[in-house]
């Protein structure tokens, strides 16, 4: 540790990492930009039609990506909520309330686009199986942190609370995950298996580069969002009142 | 390239409806996403760092997005 010119540590403290993210935000919003107009040029004009489906299919481009999102920020949510309440360290608790609304958003979209993609190929915008229940729930989970976190005043306690519903609330990912197996469910299978691709290469590519859009997406604005709750929190700090005045 | 027109591409085989509804809902909670958190920025640099904070009757609602 002590030979590595990047001292991690350093930016656990919301001094040193206010300014840091502060500089990175820039390179992530370009990188949103130019991975959105590649990835929606190939969902449109590059990737085939479906056979079966005709061109319905292309909802899968912002479908499947936006429930991935929803998924694994609920599972980094839960880890920085959990790091900030066991290591009673507050940049993380921050990271946890900066993740939420994000990670709801992305949930929202995926139960919408999902709704869409419903009617033209099952006949029906929702029908309460395991995998449309499970996400639902997920929504539910992201909308309740908030509201938890929100209705107390005293910020460390909010972060504990928002911890404990966290990282119960994280049993349901795993679910949302394996409900197409364990359950007969409308909801097709995962498209995506270790052994197998059941799509051709040109919509999984453009699948691919969507997913990694959002993804910078995710990073540039909750970074966003956790530099205005440091700023918010920290208020007082010589050091913000210094920051900001440079 | 599967259009031959842009009305083609508008209509989505059929499917135009759905297949833009669910982009147009995209980006408009995503847009509306940056929308507010710079609104909230705004706000926050207003009310200067070491002063009171600024108490809005919503406040609750606005910090939580």
């Amino acid at each position: 540790m002590s030979k590595s010119k990047i001292h991690w540590y350093k930016y656990a403290a919301p001094v040193n990492f206010y300014p840091l993210a502060g500089k990175i935000i820039p390179f992530f919003t370009g990188l949103t930009i130019i991975l959105f107009a590649i990835g929606l040029y190939m969902s449109f004009f590059v990737a085939p039609v479906d056979f079966q489906q005709g061109h319905s299919y292309r909802i899968i481009f912002i479908h499947v990506p936006a429930a991935w999102m929803g998924m694994f920020l609920y599972v980094l949510l839960a880890i920085y909520a959990g790091i900030g309440w066991a290591f009673n360290a507050r940049l993380a608790s921050m990271m946890a309330k900066a993740i939420a609304p994000t990670g709801a958003i992305f949930t929202f979209i995926s139960l919408v686009t999902g709704s869409l993609w419903g009617k033209p190929a099952w006949g029906v915008y929702w029908v309460w199986d395991a995998r449309m229940t499970s996400t639902l729930i997920l929504m539910f989970l992201y909308i309740g942190f908030i509201s938890l976190q929100s209705s107390i005043d005293d910020t460390r306690r909010a972060d504990r609370a928002g911890a404990v519903l966290a990282l119960v609330g994280v049993i349901n990912v795993p679910i949302i995950y394996f409900s197409v197996q364990w359950w007969n469910t409308l909801h097709q299978g995962a498209t995506l298996t270790a052994r197998s691709f059941k799509m051709a290469p040109s919509m999984l590519s453009a699948m691919f580069v969507l997913m990694g859009a959002c993804w910078m997406y995710a990073i540039a604005i909750v970074l966003a969002r956790v530099r205005l709750i440091i700023k918010e929190r920290e208020r007082d700090a010589p050091w913000l009142v210094e920051e900001v005045a440079a | 390239m599967h259009w031959n027109s842009l009305s083609e591409f508008i209509n989505m085989g059929g499917y135009g409806a759905y297949v833009w509804g669910s982009y147009l809902v995209t980006f408009v909670l995503l847009t509306a996403e940056v929308i507010m958190l710079r609104a909230r920025k705004r706000k926050l640099a207003q009310s200067a760092p070491g002063g009171e904070p600024v108490e809005t009757h919503n406040a609750k609602l606005e910090t939580a997005l």
